[in-house]
Order: structure tokens, then C-alpha cells, then sequence
């Protein structure tokens, strides 16, 4: 039966002030089903204050074939890391 | 288990109501759980089993309490396995069979719509421990009522042969409900100490939403039937004591066990 529904994608908030983070997936017929399912599958352990979930099908992926092109130029360039700084000592959660 | 015997202390009256409450959600509880592993897919699956443990953490801390008001050194374990059929007194609705999903699904929605009306007023009970359980099974209850009102409308809106299935359980199971909101002695002096709620206006505000869910649903609203059940005063069908025999299996062949 749950073949027969879409796929969902689920993102769940763990705290308030954090992101959501993609957790998984659920099948549901409706959104409002999709919503339910996943605080049952991925919140029973007080994982999540607030979910999202979005039809797999409208999630846009990069094509692996491209992933030359799109992720090697980043390789050589390290200067783009904020490694060559010297952090003072007060600041403490950067 | 018969009516409050004739100046009974209000003790009494005050357990049995609170048990009531309790044997409700034990065995609705029982009930859900037999769907693990057998429900139509995975996540409903996870889903029917949290209600079940919602039901039966409701079921624990009302009949803890239960056992404390009837001071006789029951416990909750002694209360929920070692009575038999006549002296429970839950809804006799909870006590049906499981049926398809669509006749679980209906079942759920009746006495979710039930619980919502009775933990909000429960909730300013002049009983304080009353008043703190019915606060956290409130919450657990509108999450139990978005879930089987979710469901009432998809399949009741489904397709023909859902539309079919799920009409037929609404109009087998309605007559279970004249007992929801029909008060007894015990309804009516819990009411008098404040401990209870008016039972006339939550009937008003629980048949209104259940009408305004049947429309949604696209579902015929039932007739009210004439009904030979009283499962809070112990008159149960005969399904309870086959549920009984099996929850209560393992405590009564081998008393005392421990997990």
C-alpha cells in the first residue's frame, strides 16, 4: 500500500535556532499524512521541534556526471577557508 | 459492576469515576496495539503503536491513582489484570473488534472526539491530580484526534469501495456512542464536588464536530439507536472478555513475574 504513495523528504529542526537536517523519508498519500508519519518515524525520541517535508519529486539534484565540473575548481583554492587568521582569545564560539 | 450502591462514601464514587477514565484508554490501548505488524504500511504501523502507548500512559497514571483513591492496596498492575470482565467499566465502544483499518480508523475517531471534550474540562477539574493528568493526556489527545479525523476524511473521501467500507463501520459502531455523554449517579456527583464536568454541554460541542467530520468525510450521518450497552456501569459486550484473556494471559498464570 505505502508504494503505492509518493515519497516524501523529511527535515527536522532540533532545537530552536538550528537548522533542519534532512532525516530521511516517509511514503504518505497527502502532506498532511507526510507530516504525521514523519513525527511518528523520526521524532519518538524527542528528536524535533518543528518538521518539513517536501515531494521527493520536486527536490532538484545535481547530476553526479557533473560533479567534476561543479566541485574540483573549489579543490585548489584554500585560501577560501578562514584558516590564516590569527583568533583572538576572547572569542570563543566561532 | 453496578451502580453506586445507596450512600456509598464519595471515595467510592470518586475511584470508580477516575477508573472509568482509566479502563477507557487501557483498553482502547490493548486494542491499537494488536495492529503492530499488521497495519497497511510501515508508518502507520509506528503510528497506531504511539497512540496505543499514549493510551495506556494515560491508562498507568489514572489507575495508579484509582488504586490510591480505593485504598485497598491494589495497585495498577492488580487493577488492569486481575479484574475480570463485569468489574471494568470502560466505554464499550473501546472494547470492539479492530475490524478493517477503515472500522479501527472510526472507532479511533469517536473517542478521540470523546477524549478531547472530557480531558479539556477534566483539565480545570476541582481534583488537582485529576486536573494535571487530563492537561498531559490533552495533549496526546489532539495529536490521536488530527490523526483518525486525518483518516476519517481521506477514506470517506476516497475512493468508492473506502467510502463503502468506512460508512458501513460508522453506522455499526454509532449506536456505542448514546453511552458517551448519558450521565449516571456516579457522572452526576462527581459533577456536584466540582470533580467532573456537566456532561449535556460537552454532548453539544462533541456532535458538532463529529457532524462538521462527517461532512468533510463526504459520510451519511448515522441515526441514534436504541442502546442495550453500559460499559462504565460493566455491561460489556462479549469481546471484552476475549481481549481480557489474552492481556492478562501472563500475570494470571504466573503471578508476580517480573519483566
Amino acid at each position: 500500500m505505502s508504494q503505492d504513495w509518493p515519497l516524501f523528504e523529511v527535515f527536522i529542526r532540533s532545537r530552536a535556532g538550528l537548522e533542519h537536517k534532512h532525516v530521511g523519508s516517509v511514503h504518505a498519500a497527502d502532506t498532511r499524512m507526510a507530516i504525521e508519519h514523519a513525527r511518528d518515524v523520526y521524532t519518538r525520541r524527542q528528536e524535533g521541534v518543528s518538521i518539513w517535508v517536501v515531494r521527493s519529486s520536486d527536490i532538484v539534484a545535481s547530476d553526479p556526471q557533473e560533479a567534476e565540473a561543479l566541485f574540483e575548481p573549489a579543490r585548489d583554492k584554500v585560501y577560501r577557508h578562514p584558516t590564516f587568521y590569527a583568533i583572538p582569545d576572547e572569542v570563543k564560539n566561532l | 459492576m453496578s451502580a453506586l450502591p445507596a450512600g456509598a462514601a464519595p471515595p467510592e464514587a470518586h475511584f470508580r469515576y477516575v477508573l472509568r477514565l482509566a479502563d477507557t484508554s487501557l483498553i482502547l490501548g490493548q486494542r491499537l496495539a494488536a495492529w503492530i505488524g499488521h497495519a497497511p504500511a510501515l508508518e502507520e504501523d509506528l503510528g497506531l503503536a504511539n497512540l496505543a502507548l499514549d493510551l495506556i500512559g494515560q491508562a498507568r497514571l489514572l489507575l495508579t491513582y484509582a488504586a490510591e483513591l480505593e485504598g485497598r492496596g491494589r495497585d495498577e498492575d492488580a487493577l488492569a489484570f486481575l479484574r475480570d470482565a463485569p468489574e471494568f467499566s470502560n466505554l464499550a465502544l473501546a472494547e470492539l473488534p479492530n475490524g478493517d483499518f477503515g472500522q479501527t480508523i472510526v472507532r479511533q475517531w469517536l473517542l478521540d472526539a470523546w477524549q478531547l471534550e472530557m480531558y479539556e474540562a477534566l483539565a480545570a477539574s476541582s481534583d488537582p491530580r485529576l486536573a494535571a493528568i487530563a492537561a498531559k493526556a490533552l495533549k496526546e489527545t489532539r495529536y490521536h484526534y488530527r490523526f483518525s479525523s486525518g483518516w476519517l476524511v481521506r477514506l470517506g473521501d476516497g475512493t468508492a469501495e473506502s467510502h463503502a467500507r468506512v460508512q458501513r463501520a460508522l453506522d455499526d459502531l454509532w449506536r456505542f456512542t448514546t453511552e458517551f455523554f448519558t450521565p449516571d449517579e456516579i457522572d452526576t456527583h462527581m459533577h456536584a464536588l466540582g470533580v467532573a464536568p456537566a456532561l449535556a454541554p460537552l454532548a453539544a460541542r462533541w456532535a458538532q464536530r463529529v457532524a462538521a467530520d462527517l461532512a468533510a468525510a463526504t459520510l451519511r450521518h448515522p441515526q441514534t439507536q436504541p442502546y442495550p450497552w453500559h460499559g462504565k456501569r460493566g455491561v460489556h459486550t462479549e469481546h471484552l472478555g476475549h481481549l481480557l484473556s489474552e492481556m492478562q494471559h501472563l500475570p494470571r498464570s504466573y503471578p508476580g513475574v517480573q519483566w
